[in-house]
């Protein structure tokens, strides 16, 4: 099912003023809708390598995959959903590739990539991430974080040993606690969310959540709602006029219109009658 | 070999090398710097120096610990820090690494880094060897201080020696997180020319301002650090400044422009 005239897309990713390499990278398959953002890390060139190769990874297969899957149906073998499996095994998938190659090449040794990835289907919208990479979500005036970072900032915040106020000086903000192509596996954390029409929803590098407040994103989002295009170069130039330490990378995804992904005349009456 | 130089106002009293895994500050003579000043509390803090890594933890005392201006319970020790303990300053001075080395071992805390389990439990394991029960947090700290040693020595941390070289010389201290707001440059106000409201005037206080009617032309105002922009966004006209329709690039904005937007004249100026 084509989903280009169901979601707006609007990306925008820039190095930052400080450093000379984006080792962040994007990318998002409109018809497919799937938004796929990575953050690398790795010496040299290396994190642009593993972003890059997470991003392409993912949106290949998934794009041939979904030709012709239902994302929406049920396997009936172990209750899961299709969705979410597809999503884990391409991020596995991904996973032993940029592993391989940090074992195979030198100069590729420990590189590693944050990850988030949303897959909007069904009136739905999967979203799997790893590391410190976020999703937000603006519905109805209300913006609020969907994804909780895996970092070791976290676990203190988690676990009560900071506070979110002492947690926005700590030094060791960019210690993340799991990571794609680390290990030889990984277990992404997958959620499902219903979606409304007039949602927006931000995928971000730290990048930008590091230099700009989460108020400001939410007002930015707000107030420019209208021009998506607009609202991610806004994004980013907050975060660069705030001192732009890190790349930054922005994908924003509206959701135009209802997209129920039941086929035939009885799943169309079905989901028509919800 | 880190080590302590003592002063008060500015005058260099001792520089204490931190040999011993802890290093107590205190009022009473049994510490191993004796500071005696009312201001200091008996046992008021300690150092606690696991291999390269030193970290300052307040003992309860009645004034508390500063660090670089900032109250602290505990702290991990970068070079150039400055404790103050009363009128009392204590300048912390890392290991004197090779200029070479000092970029890669320096913990950068920019670069977003994975924390590996395995290596943490070694370098806890490590330190609990090495000191016996230190606080739990301390060497939670000293894991990540590891793991971040060895993600660096392993070539996570830094890809970018040049960039790191010229970073080198700022403190090691990170930079505070807070960007520089706008907040020395000039406010900025709209005044309306026409319409129903004339003569109302609007204080651009807020990062960004959207003004226009929403379906036909709105245009949002940017308060940045080097100024206001102007830029369209959304409706088939684009407003105008000073009589000349704007492209699609922010514009920047002086002092009594007059924009155009929706019908509607009014005035951009700088409040003094």
């Amino acid at each position: 099912m084509d989903l280009t005239q169901t979601l707006e897309i609007a990306t925008c990713t820039d190095p930052g003023m400080v450093r000379s390499h984006n080792e962040d990278s994007i990318a998002a398959d409109p018809a497919n809708g799937l938004v796929v953002l990575a953050d690398g890390m790795g010496g040299y060139n290396a994190g642009e390598v593993a972003s890059g190769m997470a991003t392409t990874v993912i949106v290949t297969e998934m794009r041939q995959i979904l030709t012709n899957a239902k994302p929406y149906e049920v396997d009936q073998k172990n209750n899961e959903e299709i969705a979410a499996r597809l999503v884990r095994e391409q991020v596995l998938k991904a996973n032993s590739s940029i592993y391989q190659a940090a074992q195979s090449q030198p100069q590729y040794a420990g590189m590693g990539t944050t990850l988030v990835v949303g897959l909007f289907y069904d009136n739905r919208m999967l979203v799997a991430h790893l590391g410190d990479s976020r999703m937000y979500l603006l519905r109805e005036n209300k913006f609020k974080q969907v994804t909780r970072d895996h970092s070791l900032l976290q676990e203190q915040i988690d676990s009560g040993i900071i506070t979110p106020e002492q947690a926005k000086k700590a030094a060791h903000k960019n210690l993340v606690t799991k990571a794609l192509g680390i290990d030889p596996t990984v277990e992404p954390e997958i959620h499902e969310y219903p979606t409304k029409p007039g949602d927006i929803y931000l995928l971000c590098s730290d990048g930008l959540c590091d230099m700009v407040d989460d108020e400001d994103i939410g007002m930015t989002l707000q107030t420019l709602g209208g021009n998506l295009k607009l609202a991610a170069q806004q994004l980013v130039q907050m975060a660069n006029d705030n001192g732009g330490r890190d790349n930054v990378s922005v994908i924003l995804v509206r959701v135009l219109r209802e997209y129920p992904g039941a086929k035939g005349v009885i799943g169309k009456m079905f989901a028509w009658l919800k | 070999m880190a080590k302590l130089i003592l002063s008060m106002d500015g005058l260099v009293l001792k520089e204490i090398p931190l040999t011993k895994e802890r290093t107590t500050i205190g009022r009473k003579p049994h510490n191993d710097i004796q500071i005696d000043n009312l201001a200091v509390s008996g046992e008021h803090a300690v150092i606690v120096t696991i291999l390269n890594d030193s970290f300052l933890e307040d003992l309860g005392s009645t004034n508390g610990t500063v660090v670089n201006g900032n109250a602290v319970k505990k702290h991990f020790l970068q070079n150039n820090d400055v404790v103050e303990l009363g009128k009392y300053k204590l300048k912390f001075v890392g290991e004197a690494a090779p200029a070479a080395g000092a970029g890669g071992e320096k913990a950068d805390f920019e670069k977003t880094m994975v924390l590996r389990p395995a290596a943490m439990k070694a370098a806890a394991a490590a330190a609990g060897a090495a000191g016996g029960a230190q606080a739990a947090v301390a060497q939670r700290q000293a894991a990540v201080q590891a793991a971040a040693a060895s993600a660096a020595a392993t070539g996570i941390a830094d890809k970018d020696p040049a960039a790191k070289a010229a970073s080198a010389p700022a403190p090691a201290a990170p930079a505070p997180a807070a960007a520089p707001k706008p907040g020395g440059q000039p406010l900025g106000a709209i005044q309306l020319l026409s319409g129903g409201n004339a003569g109302k005037e609007l204080e651009l206080t807020k990062p960004l301002t959207t003004l226009g009617k929403p379906g036909v032309q709105v245009a949002v105002l940017t308060r940045r650090p080097q100024g206001y922009f102007i830029t369209h966004v959304e409706g088939t006209k684009r407003p105008s400044v000073n009589g000349q329709e704007i492209g699609a690039a922010p514009h920047s904005l002086k002092d009594h422009d007059v924009i155009e937007l929706a019908g509607i004249k009014m005035e951009f100026f700088l409040k003094a």
